[in-house]
């Protein structure tokens, strides 16, 4: 863990405001998934972000911590339309991209996993699935085809631990319940899948099981963009480490480059005496 | 939601075992949570029909039993008008008098002064409340008004409406049915041969689409229980038996009256029409979402005032179907319909067959176990004699013990679940 200063957040070198690679050009295997160049939000006189950059390769699991009110929940509505920024560029893939919607972000192949999950309890596992895709034959549902792809998308991921797929939502667990939630996602075909605070209600053999999943994800080629509190968590699931402070990204890096005492300074003060931070070179 | 992860894992190893060992208790756990429902209910309904049956002989007779079908029809349907609703967390009280309006619509429109043919009096009646109830709808979504509010002021001025509708013809408060296709709503019979076929062709097609759909399970390789299937033709088989048992016995002592009335299909037309919704279509799906978790819905993409306002249009279409066989029982139509109890009697029903108050959870059947149970009450009271008062008290605790057996087992599926 203990890295050379020099050696830290490569990603940081060069501002970068022209672009991930260059200008933009078609993607390459270097070309993050999707790449944040100077996103800036404000709502009315209160600046939330400004001039954030970040990067989140294909296939690993990106961290985004911060405190309280550091701006990771606004930065990620941003990535996932419910906020239009108000300066800045997206890329996806290398090229830019403009999301003013969830439907932008989810036909990018953009899905969030809210903390609050947005499932139906009243509903089984099939049925929140598929909630608002249903699969249809002469207007009526095609139940039996609907279960056999949720069954499949389960098994794909590694949850073994729901007993029926016809189970109702509510009498699940938490970690089942995200799992679900994540599933649903994956389901619709979705390239980046972001979490906010996927362990932040969890019993510890919970929290296992959703630091699994969010591996399995990674593994099978999809990016996570995950938003935790708990450090815990971060440095035994994430690839990568992208660290806010009051409103901007102050370190991104790989996750070698950190340890959980210069996450933590990074946290609380946006500089850290082993990690170069943005905030210091800038001033 | 109690974590739980090593019962968890321990129920998922064992799951076979289970399935194949403790088939009979998971049952009985399974309809102590609510899963199967009514089953509490049916109990609860059993005993009343055993206590009246040995209070007063005359109660299992085929002839009070029609008539308390009879009675029960235009339970059903508003109840089923109202479950449109409690499925989304609404509530519409003004379903008494839209009903109500429905039936003076067509009442007076076949009078002699109109003399429309019934069809079309009736296609009016059912636009006009399916109309009225949308409107409700409108408000509560364009206004974001609590339903409850604005469907409260629908029972007033509705209940205005009413009896500025009747008092208009001049006939004194009441309007005779002239019509004799309405009349037959409820009056009218199937001819006993009919009604055999009638039944015959129901329980065949029943049965035929639930094993068919047991059989597609199973080839797609999907978990199937024939056992339930089975029982259940079983048991729709000896209902269709027993009800054709009832409906032909004659029901006159000096003529023969004999048959199913046609009131019974009416009510099993919008069952089947209501439940097919709910369960095999989109908007069925999404209207229990909404009821669920509305916000979760609307993040599914899922168009959440579209079907709350179909929710409302198709709630007022069936309680204008309510309204026709109220019509057709009492023979015409009066201005002191009490259109608020009405309503309520058919939430009642609505909550002792199993639908929630709060959203997301109920059926249509619920309706009709619910309705019987609320006609049952005065029918079998009535019978042994007591008074109105006893019945009103009756009513009461069937409804508190209903909500409170449903109130305890759900308790108990979120601790066992």
């Amino acid at each position: 863990m203990e890295n050379a200063p020099e050696s830290a957040s490569p990603s940081t070198s060069g501002d970068g405001r022209e672009g991930p690679v260059g200008s933009g050009a078609s993607a390459s295997p270097a070309t993050p998934l999707l790449s944040l160049r100077g996103i800036s939000k404000n709502f009315g006189p209160v600046q939330a972000l400004q001039d954030c950059d970040l990067d989140v390769p294909v296939g690993q699991v990106t961290a985004l911590i911060g405190d309280n009110g550091a701006g990771k929940s606004t930065l990620v509505k941003c990535m996932s339309g419910i906020y239009a920024p108000a300066s800045g560029q997206t890329f996806w893939n290398g090229q830019e991209v403009n999301i003013h919607t969830p439907r932008d972000a989810s036909d990018l192949g953009i899905a969030t996993v809210y903390q609050d999950l947005a499932l139906c309890d009243n509903l089984d596992i099939v049925q929140n699935m598929f909630l608002g895709r249903e699969e249809t034959k002469f207007e009526m549902l095609s139940e039996i085809k609907m279960e056999l792809a949720t069954k499949q998308t389960l098994k794909d991921l590694s949850v073994t631990t729901v007993k029926s797929v016809r189970q109702l939502v509510g009498s699940l667990s938490g970690g089942q319940r995200q799992a679900v939630a994540v599933a649903r996602a994956v389901m619709r075909d979705s390239k980046l899948v972001i979490m906010d605070e996927p362990t932040a209600a969890l019993g510890v053999s919970q929290t296992k099981l959703v630091l699994e999943l969010i591996r399995t994800l990674a593994s099978r080629g999809i990016s996570v963009l995950v938003i935790s509190h708990n450090l815990l968590d971060v440095f035994s699931v994430a690839d990568r480490i992208a660290v806010m402070y009051l409103g901007t990204i102050v370190s991104e890096g790989p996750i070698a480059n950190y340890d959980t005492a210069s996450a933590v300074e990074l946290i609380t003060t946006g500089e850290s005496s082993r990690v170069p931070s943005r905030l210091s070179s800038s001033l | 939601m109690s974590d739980a992860p090593n019962q968890v894992t321990t129920s998922h190893s064992g799951e076979h075992a289970v399935s194949r060992g403790h088939s009979l208790s998971l049952q009985v756990k399974r309809v102590w949570q609510g899963d199967n429902g009514s089953i509490p209910i049916l109990l609860g309904l059993a005993a009343l029909v055993i206590y009246f049956q040995i209070q007063n002989s005359v109660f299992l007779t085929p002839q009070n039993l029609t008539n308390l079908f009879i009675q029960a029809c235009f339970f059903v349907l508003l109840s089923m008008s109202e479950i449109w609703l409690l499925l989304l967390g609404e509530i519409d009280l003004s379903l008494g008098f839209v009903a109500g309006i429905g039936a003076a619509a067509a009442v007076i429109l076949t009078e002699t002064k109109y003399n429309w043919p019934w069809w079309a009096a009736v296609l009016v009646a059912l636009a006009a409340t399916t109309g009225i109830a949308s409107l409700s709808g409108v408000l509560v979504i364009r206004l974001r008004l609590p339903s409850f509010i604005v469907t409260l002021a629908g029972l007033l001025g509705l209940q205005g409406v009413l009896i500025w509708l009747v008092d208009k013809q001049g006939t004194g408060g009441a309007i005779p049915l002239h019509n004799n296709e309405l009349y037959y709503l409820v009056n009218g019979n199937f001819t006993p041969l009919a009604t055999v076929i009638f039944m015959i062709v129901i329980v065949a097609i029943s049965s035929f689409s639930m094993l068919r759909a047991d059989r597609n399970r199973r080839t797609s390789g999907l978990d199937t229980n024939t056992k339930v299937t089975i029982t259940k033709i079983v048991l729709l088989a000896i209902s269709g038996g027993l009800l054709i048992w009832i409906f032909n016995t004659n029901r006159s002592g000096f003529t023969t009256i004999d048959g199913m009335p046609f009131a019974i299909p009416i009510v099993l037309a919008v069952l089947a029409a209501g439940s097919f919704i709910l369960i095999k279509t989109k908007a069925g799906r999404y209207i229990y979402a909404i009821g669920g978790n509305s916000e979760a819905a609307r993040r599914a993409g899922v168009n959440v005032n579209r079907y709350r306002l179909l929710a409302f249009s198709l709630a007022g279409l069936s309680a204008g179907i309510a309204g026709l066989i109220y019509a057709s029982r009492l023979g015409g139509i009066t201005d002191g319909i009490d259109g608020g109890n009405l309503v309520l009697e058919s939430v009642a029903a609505a909550v002792i067959g199993g639908t929630s108050l709060f959203g997301g959870r109920g059926k249509m059947i619920n309706a009709v176990v619910g309705g019987v149970i609320i006609a049952t009450i005065p029918n079998g009271m009535g019978l042994v004699g007591m008074s109105a008062a006893t019945q009103y008290m009756a009513t009461a605790l069937v409804l508190l013990a209903a909500v409170s057996i449903d109130s305890i087992a759900r308790r108990g599926s979120t601790v066992l679940g």
